[in-house]
């Protein structure tokens, strides 16, 4: 890695930290001003007015918004405590980390199967521009982009569990149990890859360079896979990196329709509970996730293209 | 789900435009004297979007059964003659349901995208044009919205509010707001110095006036595009947020609700989990087909595909 490498993922990973550190604010803010009493909620509908305004003081919701905000991130910053859960009492982040590994493995297994069958399928639409081969895939991928991934979940579950008794529909630990909610969030995303890999390397091919490299009398196969497919990988990376943000909202539905543990099932429950400080860090470490990504995805257009330079 | 990166792209293409290319007005007029040469890939979506309309409109005259009719002699019974899809574990029809739903369904996508629309278009107009601190402040604020996923941000919203129609759109709407401003900035950015409007500021003409008269009708190409594309987005966030329970509660189910409710009958009707869906993925290839239809009319650089 070069010197102006390691300065571009510095002042990266310092714009990074900023921005984070506004996720907090803007998810804070937005709780705070919402309506919604967690200690009325805690203590039950019925419970004495006295009773209600005990929780409030003990889990400090009492208190003016800027004391609040400063207590939380000062808590964040001086322990790196994101506070206890309203349900349990537990640090929230006790059970995030616990579950986190199976979201990331979740992550990971459909963020892979988008790329390899996204660039695959879109790379052998583009070659073969205007047979019936291009038509099936641009189908194909037209439908998978388009379907609600819930309810992709519930054919893939209809088809594989209920009539073909294949694999299971529930639980994690297996990986027969990791195949379908993987599919279900990565060929949705690979339907959209698809897509936009056949449009850029239609782009690419119309380039000057590769008229060159096709006068040098380089062979069409090396001209594609070497040169076009790489050049074309840049707005396909882009667009990977933000699908992973929608793949990570995406586990708060599928995991709780293939009874998953993980981030998303413990947003969808803490949501329904009210329970702030845990919707909070979940919402949080979903979101530093993400930025990291990013992050990795701006790092790798200098690999994967030596024309850009990078600049913070 | 998410063609709106797609979008963001060719949305996004513009300042890498050549300065000499010809910037297209958005002219509804010329637009439709075009068609005819894009004929069929315009038709398929636009007859697709007719029907669901139609659904809209006057879904007691499309629909064989009212939508809250419970026939108790055909719980859960499979597809046939007299119920096309399939009745529900209360015996009402299920293309009924869908055909009574789609006004909910389609309505929240709808007006969130336009919300979405008006609000982002109108601050991306704005901050694109007057630049300096005003637009460097707007984009830190958003680039921060942005890293927080949107149906992250959605959910916690709309647990938080009441559940209605209005709120709903709202949250949509805003939510997505942000990648609208994106390209209408992008948009205004790549016009805002070019020579005519140069020329109308020579004339005398006051902000205001090249705003509306002269930056914005030749920004308005990609926000068509992206709008298109948006009502699929807001469409598939609608039903997700009933599907989980947080949407609206109503008399007639929309889409969304109806597969939340067949999620208990997964095993012994497959046609109640089935076609709900199918409907919603229908309304998103029409707009998706639609979108890719414009972005080919409208691309300055007329790509042929």
């Amino acid at each position: 890695m070069s010197g102006s490498g390691v300065q571009f993922l510095l002042r990266r990973t310092i714009g990074a930290l900023g921005v984070a550190f506004g996720a907090i604010t803007l998810v804070f803010a937005a709780l705070y001003w919402l309506p919604g009493d967690p200690a009325l909620l805690i203590a039950g509908d019925d419970a004495p007015q006295e009773v209600v305004a005990k929780i409030r003081e003990k889990l400090g919701t009492d208190r003016p918004f800027v004391e609040q905000y400063a207590d939380y991130v000062g808590k964040i910053v001086r322990h790196g405590d994101f506070g206890d859960s309203y349900l349990t009492g537990e640090p929230v982040m006790h059970r995030i980390v616990a579950q986190l590994p199976a979201t990331l493995e979740l992550t990971l297994f459909a963020t892979v199967t988008a790329l390899v069958l996204g660039v695959l399928a879109g790379a052998v639409a583009a070659v073969n521009q205007g047979r019936w081969v291009d038509h099936l895939l641009q189908s194909t991928s037209l439908f998978l982009g388009s379907m609600p991934n819930f309810w992709f979940g519930i054919l893939l579950i209809l088809f594989f569990s209920v009539h073909l008794r294949w694999l299971p529909a529930i639980g994690n630990g297996s990986f027969a149990q990791l195949i379908l909610p993987s599919l279900c969030l990565g060929l949705g995303a690979a339907g959209d890859l698809a897509r936009m890999t056949r449009d850029c390397i239609l782009d690419v091919l119309r380039e000057p360079f590769v008229v060159t490299l096709r006068a040098k009398g380089l062979p069409e196969k090396l001209i594609r896979y070497r040169h076009v497919l790489r050049s074309a990988m840049i707005p396909v990376v882009t667009m990977l990196g933000s699908r992973v943000g929608i793949l990570l909202s995406g586990t708060v539905v599928i995991e709780s329709l293939f009874a998953r543990q993980g981030l998303g099932r413990i947003i969808s429950e803490a949501v329904g509970a009210k329970d702030i400080p845990m919707v909070l860090a979940a919402v949080l470490v979903a979101s530093l996730f993400y930025i990291l990504i990013n992050l990795l995805v701006d790092f790798s257009y200098s690999r994967i293209d030596r024309r850009v330079r990078l600049q913070g | 789900m998410n063609s709106q990166v797609h979008v963001a792209f060719a949305g996004s293409g513009a300042p890498e435009r050549p300065a000499g290319a010809p910037v297209q007005a958005f002219n509804i007029g010329a637009l439709l004297q075009r068609l005819p040469a894009a004929r069929t890939s315009f038709v398929i979506p636009a007859g697709i979007l007719a029907i669901m309309l139609l659904c809209v409109l006057v879904p007691e005259l499309v629909a064989p059964y009212g939508p809250l009719d419970m026939d108790a002699q055909a719980l859960l019974s499979a597809p046939s003659s007299a119920h096309w899809f399939g009745t529900d574990h209360m015996g009402r029809d299920i293309l009924s349901l869908i055909i009574h739903g789609a006004r909910q369904s389609i309505m929240v996508a709808v007006s969130a995208t336009l919300v979405a629309l008006f609000v982002g278009g109108a601050i991306g107009l704005v901050t694109g044009y007057v630049g300096r601190w005003p637009d460097a402040l707007f984009m830190r604020f958003f680039e921060i919205w942005l890293s927080v996923p949107d149906i992250l941000l959605i959910i916690v919203i709309a647990t938080a509010l009441r559940p209605s129609m209005t709120n709903m759109v709202l949250t949509i709407g805003i939510v997505s707001a942000p990648r609208f401003t994106r390209v209408m900035r992008a948009q205004v950015i790549a016009i805002k110095h070019r020579p005519f409007v140069e020329a109308a500021r020579a004339i005398g003409a006051t902000d205001t006036d090249i705003l509306l008269r002269h930056v914005l009708p030749h920004s308005l190409s990609p926000m068509l595009v992206l709008t298109t594309l948006g009502v699929g987005n807001a469409a598939q966030t609608g039903a997700m947020l009933s599907f989980i329970g947080i949407g609206l509660v109503a008399d007639i189910p929309d889409w969304g609700a109806v597969l939340s409710q067949a999620r208990s009958y997964l095993t012994v009707a497959w046609w109640f989990g089935a076609f709900p869906g199918l409907a919603i993925t229908t309304l998103v290839i029409a707009v998706n087909l639609l979108g890719d239809a414009l972005r080919q009319k409208l691309d300055p650089r007329g790509r042929a595909r």
